[in-house]
């Protein structure tokens, strides 16, 4: 349909760089998810040292796995996919590169300062103000990569995966420069420039969104070339995908308060977040459709592929948590659910069975292709990985809602004379059983991601190994 | 003008605007540019195929 450029040819390399690393911090982020959840069924974990507790390494997982293993795949899924779609080569290759060496750079400074305990205390955006710093720099260069790419595209639409990707980077950008404007005292303190609730809702309108863009609509771009190109057949409707982009944009930004129900935040204000987040389910399920009904017609490939069952479990699983989520956010329901590990099983059914999963298909797509294989090394190992990764995140989220609604009833029974029927540590020791279960399926899904390594690491070498065949050709 | 007014035009205007998009999108005019668009995730093989060609070649010299 356009004009193409003989000459043009894409830049692998950030991509490769990306894919592999989103594999490595995936099994360091996990693993680390793994050692709390262990450190809450037997507290001896932490060795009693102040770097492996709880309170050091929670956000250290959380950190790892959101925008190491997660920023990862999006920094190659984007890449790959601006440039795939464009038809156009990266806009600059040393700019590139230096997205991928800064990036990795903040998660090592990452690993280094949380478990050293300097925190700004602001939950998915602890680092600390030098970091915050760097991460934008890193993140205007990455704008400037996949913006400038689109600009000199050879075809002449921008594909819908690209918008969702655009959304995903302006947007995160405002949020990361406006929720950590603080001011430094030391080179490792700072202070939140906003006072007392207008701060928890500034941290809620950020947190809310980084599970609104960074979280979705930047993975839902993965899932708008990914699903299609496995499936082999475009997009169920194209239309409907630009209705769910701007629909979904437009409400997602209102959602945040629904974290900070009956607190002291204005209850026009959380009741506003309820509204806005009840609404979103309807752009939420309408993406979730079109990628599912992508492959009306082709429901077989399911049987023998892998690759596309991740993809479509993973959108099951966003359709689900994306449906739990406005429950959850409905006032008389937070009141049962807030503060208990309910809220922790819904995150992980859209960070383990959404994000972590639709990561992993996108993974197992681009990682032969990148090395000019026609597929990965071991099929089999990739549906044993399927299996283990579903059975891990549904234990997972199983144990948390059992957990989550008991905790939840527990705290706020009552007797006839108006005391608490349970202490907190009642509720605590019923947990238990919870948390070990919990701690078997964050495992299982690690064990899969482990599996994962060794078919990468098995498909790489295989390329090495053809390639030295061919020296004398090359040579 | 009074705040209430204010909010329930602001209503509208979304409403106005949700509505216009799908109208734009549902348009018969725009059915052959959005077919277009779904395709492109196939239509690039060939730069695909050269990346990869040029990246061995490079690999081994």
């Amino acid at each position: 349909m356009s004009t193409v450029n003989n000459q043009t040819t894409y830049n692998y390399k950030v991509v490769r760089q990306f894919a592999i690393m989103t594999v490595v911090w995936g099994i360091v982020g996990m693993a680390a998810g793994v050692l709390i959840a262990s450190q809450l069924v037997w507290p001896e974990l932490n060795f009693d040292t102040a770097w492996l507790s709880f309170g050091r390494l929670r956000p250290l997982h959380t950190n790892a796995v959101i925008f190491a293993f997660g920023g990862s795949a999006l920094f190659a899924t984007s890449f790959y996919v601006v440039q795939r779609t464009c038809q156009a080569r990266l806009f600059s290759d040393s700019l590139a590169s230096f997205v991928f060496w800064g990036w990795q750079l903040v998660i090592v400074l990452a690993a280094i300062t949380l478990p050293l305990g300097f925190t700004s205390a602001k939950e998915y955006a602890e680092l600390e103000w030098p970091i915050d710093i760097l991460i934008t720099i890193v993140w205007v260069a990455y704008a400037v990569v996949f913006f400038g790419t689109i600009m000199k595209r050879k075809a002449k639409h921008i594909y819908v995966a690209n918008w969702f990707f655009g959304a995903f980077i302006i947007t995160v950008a405002v949020l990361h420069i406006v929720n950590n404007l603080e001011i430094p005292v030391t080179l490792w303190k700072s202070y939140s420039i906003y006072p007392g609730t207008i701060d928890a809702m500034v941290q809620w309108w950020y947190g809310h969104n980084a599970v609104g863009f960074f979280l979705t609509a930047g993975f839902l771009g993965i899932m708008y070339y990914f699903v299609p190109k496995q499936a082999g057949r475009p997009v169920y409707s194209y239309r409907l995908s630009i209705v769910h982009f701007w629909a979904l944009i437009s409400i997602y930004v209102w959602a945040g308060s629904h974290h900070l129900h009956y607190s002291a935040l204005p209850d026009w204000a959380q009741s506003a977040g309820m509204v806005m987040s009840l609404i979103l389910l309807a752009p939420s399920w309408g993406g979730m459709i079109n990628g599912m009904m992508t492959l009306s017609g082709a429901w077989d490939k399911l049987r023998t592929d892998p690759i596309l069952r991740f993809l479509v479990v993973s959108l099951s699983f966003y359709g689900m948590s994306t449906f739990e989520g406005p429950m959850m956010a409905i006032k008389t329901v937070n009141a049962l659910s807030h503060n208990t590990d309910w809220t922790v099983g819904h995150v992980h059914s859209g960070a383990l069975g959404w994000v972590a999963m639709v990561s992993i298909g996108a993974m197992y797509h681009l990682i032969p292709k990148l090395y000019n294989l026609n597929g990965m090394y071991s099929t089999s190992l990739i549906n044993v990985h399927f299996w283990l990764a579903t059975i891990g995140t549904v234990l997972y989220i199983a144990a948390m809602w059992v957990n989550g609604i008991m905790q939840g009833l527990m705290w706020r029974a009552i007797n006839d004379d108006g005391t608490l029927t349970y202490s907190f540590v009642e509720s605590l020791e019923a947990s238990h059983a919870g948390y070990l279960v919990r701690a078997i399926g964050g495992a299982v899904f690690l064990a899969g991601m482990l599996i994962m390594a060794y078919n990468v690491w098995m498909t790489v070498r295989i390329k090495e190994a053809q390639a030295l065949d061919n020296v004398p050709q090359t040579a | 003008m009074d705040i209430n007014t204010l909010r329930g035009i602001s209503t509208i205007l979304v409403m106005i605007a949700f509505i216009s998009i799908c109208l734009w999108a549902y348009s018969s005019k725009r059915k052959s540019n959005f077919d277009d668009a779904a395709n492109l995730p196939f239509e690039d093989e060939e730069i695909a195929k050269r990346t990869t060609i040029e990246t061995e070649k490079k690999d081994h010299e």
